[in-house]
């Protein structure tokens, strides 16, 4: 599903620049869910960015789905985004003016899907992550972890070919932490392919497969025994 | 184009400009009060305009008055302070050797400037009034409205010499009673009984006659008074493409070579030019026309610049929501695409808001000078102009909107994503 051959990026900061990732060699398969560990500053989140095409590599080949990403313009790159991945954010990102089956709905919008089809959609992604009843309330009036929620399902709405989750529990408490991840199980199990950032083990752990990184290159890729998120719940 | 009949493109809209309220009402005001004053002003020298049309609506626009007055300077052996006496052969004169004069009505008159008005007799009631021996071409050039069952002195009048008499509408009001009909009735000025054959009704506006005149045909005043060619003044219509202040100058150029006067004596002939007066009174209200249209336009303009501000600052404001949405796969076109209608939505509907409030000034100013003697008529901005006004508003709102859309893009989503 993702290949990454040698890839670096780094960062001009004036006069100096910051050699964030050094040569990263990497594929996922089809169904995978995977850790990206690693402290802070140690590149997760310019791999995630460039593995969601926000970002540009320097050096490298990645392939998406046996699509080779090079030469995107914003445009090709907002119609990938759009047709292949799906984000999760640590601070949610919805959008505070709209319901919450309108943010559900929202990727939907930009596949230029008609409004019944995209509400209907909307609504049964709702319902997978069990906030149906939510569906015309305002973020707002929701907590972090229904926030969250709602964030997977609009990232799910779209039926991307890889989900991609920045820190997903970042601002969470651990009970809270592990219905999120519970939801991503569940979703994995679907058959999805997923990738998680994260620096907590415990969220690792839920997942199949880690991989840690460490002054950008990959220090570790293993796979893990996956401990479900229900049994972390007493 | 799909995207305007979205209704999600509209959701989009109205999110984004409900979220600032108080700064989506004051741009709307800017643009709305720019349009207001477009169309208040434009309705209001469009009154004038056609306030004006119809004061001149009964005179012959490009018409003037000429008379004889006394000389200032001796010349070819005449004293200065020599009488000038206009004749009928000058008429003739004028009107071949001045291709500009459409009409020449000649006129003589007792009662006007000065010298007793005749004394009017019917039955047991009496009057003063001003006569004029006229020739039918006058209503060439002044307008006669005819009471119903009446008419003007015609050529036969002329050619007979009849005793017949055109009456004012004051002059029937006071010798004749309410409700009786004047036409074939006999009234006798001075020593002469004469028939009457109309009654004119004032005119509105402009009018070289007052109510209390009376009109009979030149050659019975002629013998009347024993008056010969000589002629009081007469009335000069030019072309209307004629410059009615060039032709003034050359009727009176000639009447000086005729009645040899010097070409430089001023005073010999006196003249009044109603085409002058109108021309500056028209060009009054075209100003006032072409000001309007400035003074509106730059306060649109102003107006539409305020929503790019705004629209600007709401853009920077919410940068990261862009950066959300071109991460759900928003093309940089599409994000474009809805900040330019969000200006032109803006604009329109602030412009036909303006555009709702200034017809409705018009109307009330309407209502209010209905009936006072001010020359202001329907005060209307034509329908194109209007929709002229929105088409302005949309281009206005589209290139206005291409600046905040255009920031809008050029941040990167991932930059956008991490502002804060
Ligand atoms: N746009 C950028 N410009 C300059 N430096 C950056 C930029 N983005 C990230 N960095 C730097 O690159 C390094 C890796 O950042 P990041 O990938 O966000 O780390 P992590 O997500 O693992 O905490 C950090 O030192 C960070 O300061
Ligand atoms: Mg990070």
């Amino acid at each position: 599903m993702i290949e990454i051959k040698d890839l670096h990026k780094s960062y001009k900061m004036g006069s100096n620049s910051l050699h964030v990732l050094k040569g990263i060699n990497f594929s996922v398969e089809e169904g995978e869910l995977v850790a990206i560990m690693g402290s802070s500053g140690s590149g997760k989140s310019t791999l995630l960015n460039i593995l969601g095409m926000l970002d540009e590599l320097d050096e490298g080949t990645y392939t998406l789905d046996g699509v080779p990403i090079v030469n995107l313009n914003e445009t090709k790159a907002a119609n990938y985004r759009n047709k292949f991945l799906g984000f999760v954010f640590q601070s949610f990102n919805l959008i505070n003016y709209k319901t919450a089956m309108e943010n559900v709905a929202l990727p939907l919008y930009y596949q230029r899907m008609p409004r019944k089809q995209r509400e209907e959609k909307a609504l049964k992604y709702l319902e997978q992550v069990g906030l149906k009843e939510w569906a015309t309330h305002l973020p707002s009036e929701l907590s972090g972890g229904q926030k969250q929620r709602v964030a997977i399902a609009r990232a799910m709405a779209a039926e991307p070919k890889v989900l991609l989750a920045d820190e997903p529990t970042g601002a969470l408490d651990s009970t809270t932490s592990y219905e999120v991840m519970e939801l991503i199980q569940k979703i994995n199990d679907q058959g999805n392919t997923i990738l998680i950032v994260t620096h907590e083990e415990d969220i690792a752990h839920m997942c199949k497969r880690i991989v840690h990184l460490k002054d950008g290159i990959i220090l570790e890729d293993k796979k893990v025994k996956q401990v479900r998120a229900v049994t972390n719940v007493q | 184009m799909r995207f305007i009949f979205d209704r999600n493109t509209w959701q989009e809209i109205f999110g984004s400009i409900s979220k600032n309220k108080t700064r989506t009402i004051i741009t709307v005001i800017g643009v709305l009060w720019g349009i207001f004053i477009y169309i208040a002003l434009s309705g209001a020298a469009k009154g004038l305009d056609n306030g004006f049309d119809k004061v001149f609506k009964t005179v012959a626009i490009n018409s003037m008055f000429v008379w004889g007055q006394s000389t200032s300077m001796p010349y070819d052996g005449y004293k200065t302070g020599r009488q000038m006496q206009l004749k009928l052969d000058d008429v003739e004169t004028l009107k071949n050797r001045i291709p500009e004069v459409q009409y020449i009505a000649p006129r003589i008159s007792q009662g006007q400037f000065g010298n007793e008005p005749v004394y009017t007799v019917r039955g047991q009631k009496s009057g003063s009034y001003t006569l004029n021996g006229d020739y039918p071409i006058y209503t060439k050039i002044a307008t006669k409205k005819i009471f119903d069952g009446g008419r003007f002195i015609n050529q036969e009048d002329i050619d007979q010499a009849r005793k017949v008499i055109v009456i004012g509408e004051r002059v029937e009001q006071e010798l004749f009673d309410k409700g009786e009909n004047p036409v074939g009735a006999y009234i006798r000025v001075g020593s002469i009984y004469f028939q009457v054959i109309g009654v004119t009704k004032l005119a509105e506006g402009v009018s070289f006659d007052s109510d209390s005149a009376m009109f009979i045909p030149f050659t019975t005043y002629r013998k009347l008074y024993n008056s010969g060619d000589n002629i009081g003044y007469m009335c000069i219509a030019a072309y209307d493409d004629a410059d009615a202040v060039q032709v003034e100058k050359d009727i009176k150029a000639l009447l000086r070579n005729i009645h040899r006067v010097d070409p430089k004596d001023e005073r010999a002939f006196g003249s009044a030019n109603l085409g002058e007066i109108f021309n500056r009174t028209m060009g009054f209200a075209d100003g006032l026309t072409f000001m309007s249209l400035v003074v509106g336009i730059a306060t649109i303009l102003a107006g539409v610049i305020g929503i790019g501000n705004i629209l600007l600052i709401s853009v920077k404001e919410r940068t990261k929501e862009l950066g959300v949405r071109r991460a759900l796969g928003a093309t940089p076109g599409e994000v474009r695409n809805q900040i330019i209608l969000e200006s032109v939505f803006l604009t329109v509907i602030a412009g036909i808001l303006g555009i709702i409030l200034g017809a409705g000034v018009l109307a009330l100013i309407n209502t209010l000078t209905k009936d006072a003697d001010f020359p202001y008529t329907n005060p209307t901005v034509p329908i194109p102009y209007v929709l002229g006004a929105l088409v302005i508003m949309v281009v206005l709102g589209t290139l206005i909107g291409l600046i905040p859309a255009q920031r809008a893009v050029s941040i990167r989503p991932i930059e956008a994503l991490r502002e804060e």
